[in-house]
């Protein structure tokens, strides 16, 4: 097998890895606005399951978190009943959504937590509900402060997927182990999978600072 | 007689331990342009602010339109009052504040229609048609597609005022809302107050130190001191003839602050 050959199966795995951090950014952002927002509530039920989902997430390794949703959530079920078995995507994405949530829930309460008092008594005397003071008001204004943490976390996530191929998935990582155990040539495996690693991240930061610019176009408009 | 549209009975507010509200009795009519003028620390901002239900009061009771504002009539006893009725309450009140707190990330026609948008749930047309009529009113109808930061202070206050006006209040509340501008642009302001309190149709509440302008539009001047009312009346005769000395030192630093 030349390198070139290398690219194909190479390849597959990539395109399993963007698709695991694609999803897992997606779901991770959702719930790192719903902890995050959850965490502020005034709800004291709300404010303590957010709390408890992110110093759970924040304080425990991807890697047990994996493990335990792959293999001790089934066994679990099965003592009580359910069938909680999950595949391998399923775990996975999961896994990873669930971790960059409580670290992103973090970022978004940050944020919100930033956006100056004057802008709530303004709203209030406009006579905005706290709801609308929060969608209208408040995160239009955080979320631009939050992008750069979130464009960390999506490289972070990114980096983070090698942990799946530990579950059987096909991701980069795994690929590339396969075809080193085949072919034992690991100098030139391990460099092309550096490269598509290093040239994802560099796809990824670009995306996210294109988001962060359309998101806080208003903060850039030129008289 | 006529109703008080505003009334301060007996109305205690302390932060801590710090009394900024000393048993306030003071009444605002419909209609009427008082000014309240003060030292610092005298407790003016936190008249306005308790008006806007940004702070709440610790005795007392406030009324708005002959309604309690901090409190709900349960029978005969005053509880106090839920956000339900807060919201209520409010609808009767814009405030003007001195650094403006615009809205940095909606254009300055967002800024007028969002919360009649929102709030008063106004069509969109409808919402426009009003921004429109209150930017010509203030003279920025060619600013309006600009964000507050492309502006100048003075005309970002003036986009404060409008943006007051569009929930259609009885009553405004301006806390200082020229201390924050250069000087040169002090006049575009107070001159959007003047047309508005020319119109005798909004009751208004000015705290200020621009005394120059207090005299000329104010029906009344109050001269806060220590939480309390030290001395008012009608701004010819306070300003010429006051008849307590603390009023009489206040108003010599104030306007002549170089003797
Ligand atoms: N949130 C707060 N917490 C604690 N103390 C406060 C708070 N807000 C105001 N104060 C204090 O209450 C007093 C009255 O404040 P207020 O802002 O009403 O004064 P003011 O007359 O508007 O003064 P200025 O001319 O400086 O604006 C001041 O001593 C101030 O330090
Ligand atoms: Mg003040």
């Amino acid at each position: 097998m030349t390198w070139t050959e290398y690219l194909v199966p190479l390849g597959q795995g990539a395109w399993v890895t963007i698709q695991l951090t694609f999803w897992s950014t997606i779901f991770g952002a959702l719930l790192s606005f719903a902890a995050g927002i959850g965490k502020l509530s005034r709800n004291p039920l709300i404010k303590a399951l957010s709390i408890g989902y992110i110093e759970i997430f924040r304080g425990t390794s991807l890697l047990v978190q994996l493990f335990w949703l792959y293999f001790a959530l089934p066994l679990l079920g099965q003592a009580i009943g359910i069938d909680l078995r999950l595949p391998p995507v399923a775990a996975g994405v999961l896994a990873l959504s669930l971790n960059i949530g409580a670290y992103g829930a973090e970022v978004v309460r940050g944020a919100i937590q930033s956006v100056s008092h004057d802008q709530y008594e303004a709203a209030t005397a406009l006579n905005f509900s706290d709801r609308q003071a929060l969608w209208r008001v408040a995160l239009p204004q955080a979320i631009p402060e939050m992008m750069p943490s979130f464009g960390n976390l999506a490289v972070q996530n990114l980096k983070d997927t090698a942990l799946v191929s530990l579950i059987s998935l096909q991701d980069l990582a795994f690929k590339a182990e396969q075809i080193r155990n085949f072919t034992q040539d690991s100098t030139t495996i391990f460099t092309i999978v550096l490269a598509m690693y290093f040239g994802m991240a560099l796809v990824l930061t670009a995306m996210m600072k294109v988001l962060e610019r359309s998101v806080g176009r208003w903060r850039t408009a030129r008289s | 007689m006529t109703e008080p549209i505003i009334k301060f009975d007996n109305v205690v507010k302390r932060f801590g331990s710090l009394t900024v509200l000393d048993h306030l009795d003071f009444e605002v009519n419909p209609g009427e342009m008082v000014t309240i003028i003060g030292p610092s620390g005298s407790g003016k901002s936190t008249v306005l602010r308790i008006l806007m239900t940004l702070e709440p009061i610790q005795e007392g009771v406030v009324y708005v339109g002959g309604e309690p504002l901090w409190h709900e009539k349960k029978g005969d006893d005053f509880v106090p009052a839920s956000e339900k009725h807060l919201r209520k309450m409010r609808e009767q009140l814009g405030m003007v504040f001195q650094q403006f707190n615009l809205f940095p990330h909606m254009t300055v026609l967002r800024n007028l229609t969002e919360a009649p948008r929102q709030v008063l749930g106004l069509s969109k047309k409808d919402a426009l048609e009003r921004a429109e009529e209150l930017l010509e009113m203030v003279g920025l109808t060619d600013q309006a597609k600009k964000y507050p930061h492309q502006l100048s202070g003075g005309q970002q206050q003036r986009v404060g005022i409008a943006r007051a006006l569009a929930m259609r209040p009885k009553i405004m509340l301006f806390d200082e809302p020229t201390s924050a501008l250069d000087p040169e642009l002090v006049g575009e302001v107070l001159k959007v107050i003047r047309s508005l309190a020319d119109q005798h149709e909004l009751t208004m509440l000015l705290v200020t130190h621009e005394m120059h302008f207090a005299r000329q539009v104010s029906d009344r001047v109050c001269f806060f001191d220590k939480g309390r009312i030290e001395e008012q009346g009608p701004p010819e005769e306070l300003f010429t003839n006051p008849k307590k000395p603390r009023t009489r030192e206040f108003l010599k630093q104030v306007l002549d602050p170089d003797a």
